[in-house]
């Protein structure tokens, strides 16, 4: 792409603000009443965060993983690429977040939680908890219909956050696992704003405090 | 709206500028005698074959792009409905627009139902990095718009146009394709856009063009009339920013006199008004501003005195 400088986030819109929230709306329609299923993984993940089952963190990757990789084919290949012809990058990278986490948590039993949490893991806590119950909700405060709701495991945004609200609770930063939900958060961020959505700012916000945090608490453990 | 623009369509003007007007756009506009709806259109003839093309055509960038939803479908179906009775004729797309080409496909099947091809000027756009990739992609977009051949195609922002050009004109030799084009947008690379339009047998290119974007008014425009190259405008509505912040403000009175009822009109005769134009593309999802913009090819044009009147209007605003 030549005279690269010149071009705008606007120049890569492709499509309007309507026809991305109604891409929910059909979406949910499609999968009903999966999101009930992914909710209430959701939840499940946020109590075995608080159980002492020594299989927990296999099953809270294990979950994450099957998350990412159901977003990638039925939302990212199925359907955002009928308007985004980049859609299929997006899939390949969720793919590969699914194998990172199956990768550090699966395989190598590496996600673990300390019993007393520090202030930036009770932070991510928060941020986990956000994702699943609060986030939803937004569209709805902004007048968007509720049918065209982001909920945990079926839509990147919300399964983004929550991921790297995961990662900072859990007792070691696993940086190799970062940089996808971070750049989702970054991209997603910047289609909203030039979609002009009132709520543009919060994935970027939310992936500088979880980048700021982690930086801060591998710097602490030095 | 179709009779607010029969309405503003009658000639009150008087003598002076009126045979001013006549005069300077004699040679260049015509009506287009298409149908009964469309008997009072404005046509430019392209210059390299003299065929006449109607001033407004339809764009499709961001808003036929609406994937799989079939509500969103049908509206898109009656858009190109209302943009054909209302005597349009050239769409344009490109296989970058996501999903545009195959809704323009649908809409262009419902229009015939499917008996015969539908009475469209089809402008699409080669844009691949990959020059033997190029007729590939061209097929599989003559597949998505359901038309026998495509009557331009445009390298697209230039990409690999090096390649894809001599593909294109040997289409066209081969009668596969009628006219050749290259395009740009928001006036990138245009010192390259001008060695090819001096040195390569393109009919076409498509620029961007609007009261606030008027760079290829020095270069572009006077070698496309030396050129016998025709012009397609793209973004008049600066993607929807201009006639957004215009629209705060009331139509000014003197768009009577160029048969405006609205903002669009007005942005659009304003574009559609240069001698060097062929037609403009604005991209709409909504029947009511379809109707709207098919208004622009109605009605008179704005003189060069009433163009600087618009710019000097619209810079104050």
């Amino acid at each position: 792409m030549s005279e690269w400088w010149t071009y705008r986030p606007s120049d890569f819109l492709l499509f309007a603000s309507r026809t991305y929230y109604r891409l929910f709306e059909l979406y949910n329609a499609d999968i009903w009443p999966l999101q009930i299923v992914t909710l209430s993984a959701g939840v499940m993940i946020l109590v075995l965060m608080r159980s002492r089952a020594p299989w927990r963190g296999r099953a809270i990757a294990a979950t994450l993983a099957v998350c990412w990789l159901w977003i990638a084919w039925a939302f990212h290949w199925e359907r955002y690429a009928a308007i985004n012809w980049a859609a299929g990058y997006f899939a390949l990278s969720f793919a590969i977040e699914a194998l990172l986490l199956i990768w550090i948590g699966v395989v190598r039993d590496r996600l673990h939680f300390d019993s007393k949490p520090s202030v930036i893991a009770r932070i991510g806590v928060g941020i986990l908890f956000f994702a699943l119950a609060v986030q939803p909700l937004l569209g709805l405060l902004l007048g968007r219909d509720w049918r065209q709701a982001e909920l945990f495991g079926v839509a990147p945004d919300p399964t983004a956050v929550a991921t790297l609200g995961l990662l900072l609770a859990t007792n070691r930063i696993h940086w190799i696992a970062l940089p996808i939900p971070l750049l989702w958060c970054l991209l997603s961020g910047t289609t909203l704003w030039v979609m002009h959505a009132a709520d543009a700012l919060l994935l970027p916000m939310v992936a500088s405090l979880v980048l700021l945090l982690s930086f801060r608490r591998s710097v602490s453990r030095r | 709206m179709k009779s607010k623009l029969h309405q503003a369509s009658r000639p009150p003007l008087a003598g002076r500028r009126r045979l001013l007007l006549a005069l300077a756009t004699t040679p260049l506009i015509a009506p287009l005698g298409a149908s009964a709806q469309s008997s009072s259109s404005l046509s430019r003839p392209i210059p390299s074959s003299g065929q006449a093309l109607p001033v407004i055509g339809l764009g499709s960038w961001i808003t036929f792009n609406v994937g799989n939803d079939r509500v969103a479908r049908e509206n898109c179906a009656e858009v190109i409905r209302i943009f054909f009775a209302a005597g349009g004729r050239v769409v344009d797309s490109s296989p970058m627009y996501g999903s545009s080409q195959e809704v323009i496909g649908y809409g262009l099947g419902k229009l015939t139902n499917g008996q015969q091809p539908a009475p469209v000027f089809a402008a699409d756009k080669v844009w691949i990095s990959s020059g033997t990739r190029g007729p590939g992609q061209i097929e599989t977009s003559r597949q998505n718009w359901n038309v026998p051949r495509f009557d331009l195609l445009q390298v697209h922002n230039l990409l690999a146009w090096q390649e894809h050009l001599p593909t294109l004109l040997a289409m066209k030799a081969a009668g596969q394709l009628r006219y050749v084009g290259i395009t740009t947008s928001e006036g990138r690379r245009h010192r390259e856009f001008e060695q090819i339009m001096a040195n390569q047998p393109i009919d076409f290119v498509q620029v961007t063009y609007n009261v606030l974007d008027r760079e290829v008014e020095q270069r572009i425009f006077p070698l496309a009339r030396e050129r016998r190259i025709g012009v397609i405008v793209n973004r008049p509505f600066r993607q929807g920013d201009l006639i957004r912040s215009v629209m705060r403000h009331p139509i000014p009175a003197w768009a009577a006199e160029i048969d405006c009822a609205n903002w669009a009109q007005i942005l659009l005769k304003f574009a559609v008004s240069h001698p060097a134009v062929t037609c403009a593309i604005p991209a709409t999802s909504s029947a009511a501003h379809v109707r709207e913009n098919m208004g622009a090819a109605v009605g008179r044009l704005p003189d060069e005195s009433m163009r600087r009147r618009i710019v000097a209007h619209i810079q104050k605003l």
